[in-house]
């Protein structure tokens, strides 16, 4: 007789009429495949826990993005962000998609140029530009978006010495409705302060302002804060046209696109509350099309968008460790995936499913992760199938800034594979070895063992 | 160790406690291990009865059995009389 598939015994009290903070189920299938893939088969041939990128995903959402601004304005350029995901790999699933990069320190620089960027595709963002990345953005002519007054001098004494003329934007921050208002990446567009550095650049003959930037903050669920903002820097380009004579090539409005994972306190899942690429793309569109900018002289629109293009197409794999109950009787899951590779787990409810089938019956549980750390918790209170040590889950929409601001601690970081268009498997980047870690450091002769 | 007389536990997997009023569900594990207590059957007998039954090893099912059972204690469906 075969027998019946097994799964711990559960007794729940039933409480009618009282609202908990655990929610309801939330998933009802298992994810045994990513991509026709069996999880397990990734899971023993890579080791546990991993990343897995989709390809084909990535070129999908992009697809979709690029057509919702293309199908509305007629000059759209996509740089991608390379501090959502730095991966070689992944960022040139973006270049060969057409994406210029947008990078935010010299270290990010050279892994663009690294990744064969032409240097006028090349935006240089962020309040940390050393002289010699400065130096570097001017010869190679990448488009340099100041963000402060010391900025703008550094390039002004640099531009003495190197005889070239660099192509310049300024970063803007305004009110655009929406709390809290990001003041203080840019140049301050209510208070004059924006206007003031555009003169001083467009009298200067030795600069040249080719385009002004913004970026309004992050997971930024209200879509008419991109068409003030949008509104308003078309504003400032037709002051520079009325006063300077002179049409600036492009408006970047930054990122900022909310992805479709839930913010921890939301009351309603994002996938039912998240603005689609179609609506951001109207609200922007609409506002510069109506804007007094000159039809003949449309400039180009820069859209950095990160978070919402990467979020989806990748997953992270794991395993259960152990399985307890808390002292106040609550059941508790222990993972093999901790806020060290799930760094977004501060801020999100990520869904998490297991990999293998599990009956309608859940239990209120708390996820942690391995490290020995309290504040290691992936999941504070969920609805969750019966799982045991052992089984496998995958924990989706973890594209954006897991493997940026990942951290090597007490542990060292799996290996990262993706998944090519023709389902085959490519490891990425290789699961690091104590020799990584170790390498880098120096042990004075003193402490050393005789 | 006896599940309370007085409680009332369906072959679906619900539980009643008369004295308390509250009321429980179980899954089909669960379920079965409940009646077997009510069988008064030992620990041992159980794990034997759910091993034959059910794609489990010894430990994994030790372990559960035992979180289980105090589980149950904490509801006060159990009877102690250890």
């Amino acid at each position: 007789m075969e027998k019946l598939i097994y799964e711990r015994p559960l007794i729940k009290k039933l409480v009618t009429g009282m609202p908990n903070k655990f929610g309801m189920k939330t998933v009802n299938e298992p994810i045994s495949h990513i991509e026709n893939i069996s999880v397990k088969e990734l899971l023993e041939k890579y080791g546990s826990p991993l990343y897995v990128i989709s390809e084909k995903t990535i070129r999908k959402v992009f697809k979709t993005a690029k057509r919702a601004f293309e199908t509305r304005y007629p000059k759209v350029q996509f740089a991608w962000s390379y501090k959502t995901n730095y991966l070689n790999s992944v960022c040139n699933v973006y270049h060969q998609e057409g994406s210029w990069a947008e990078v935010v320190s010299g270290f990010e620089y050279d892994k663009a140029i690294g990744n064969g960027v032409d240097g006028n595709h090349i935006l240089f963002n962020g309040p940390d530009k050393s002289e010699a990345d400065l130096t570097k953005a001017i010869k190679n002519g990448s488009y340099i978006h100041i963000d402060n007054f010391d900025e703008l001098y550094t390039i002004v004494k640099l531009v003495d010495e190197i005889k070239e003329k660099p192509k310049l934007a300024i970063r803007v921050n305004m009110d655009t409705g929406i709390f809290p208002q990001w003041d203080r990446f840019g140049f301050n567009y209510e208070n004059g302060e924006a206007w003031k550095a555009l003169n001083q650049i467009l009298m200067n003959e030795k600069l040249e302002l080719v385009g002004l930037h913004c970026h309004i903050g992050t997971y930024i669920m209200k879509t008419d804060a991109y068409a003030v903002a949008a509104s308003k820097l078309a504003e400032l380009a037709v002051r520079i046209k009325n006063k300077f004579n002179k049409n600036i090539k492009y408006i970047d409005l930054g990122g900022g696109f909310a992805s479709k994972n839930t913010l921890k306190g939301a009351y309603l899942p994002a996938s039912d509350t998240v603005p689609s690429f179609d609506e951001y793309a109207e609200a922007i569109s609409n506002a510069l099309l109506t804007s007094e900018l000159e039809p003949q002289h449309m400039p180009t629109l820069i859209l950095e968008t990160g978070r919402a293009l990467i979020d989806d197409s990748a997953y992270l794999l794991g395993t259960v460790q152990a399985i307890k109950r808390l002292a106040d009787g609550r059941r508790s899951m222990i993972i093999d995936v901790g806020v060290n590779l799930l760094f977004t787990a501060f801020w999100y409810e990520h869904t998490i499913t297991p990999a293998q089938p599990f009956s309608q019956y859940t239990e209120d549980t708390v996820i942690y992760g391995p490290l020995c750390m309290n504040i290691d918790v992936i999941r504070e209170n969920i609805n969750f199938p019966l799982l045991k040590k052992g089984d496998n889950f995958v924990i989706n929409r973890i594209g954006a800034y897991n493997m940026t601001q990942w951290l090597q601690f007490i542990t060292l970081r799996p290996n990262i594979v993706m998944i090519d268009l023709e389902g085959k498997v490519h490891i990425v980047r290789e699961r690091e070895t104590n020799e990584n870690i170790t390498n880098s450091e120096r042990l004075p002769m003193h402490l050393q063992k005789k | 160790m006896n599940i309370n007389r007085n409680i009332a536990i369906s072959d679906t997997g619900f539980v009643f406690d008369p004295s308390s009023g509250d009321s429980y569900s179980l899954n089909p594990v669960g379920t079965e291990i409940i009646q077997l207590l009510k069988k008064q059957k030992t620990i041992e007998e159980i794990q034997v009865e759910i091993v034959s039954k059910y794609e489990v090893d010894d430990v994994q099912l030790e372990k559960d059995i035992i979180d289980f059972i105090l589980t149950l204690e904490q509801y006060n469906l159990i009877e102690n009389n250890e």
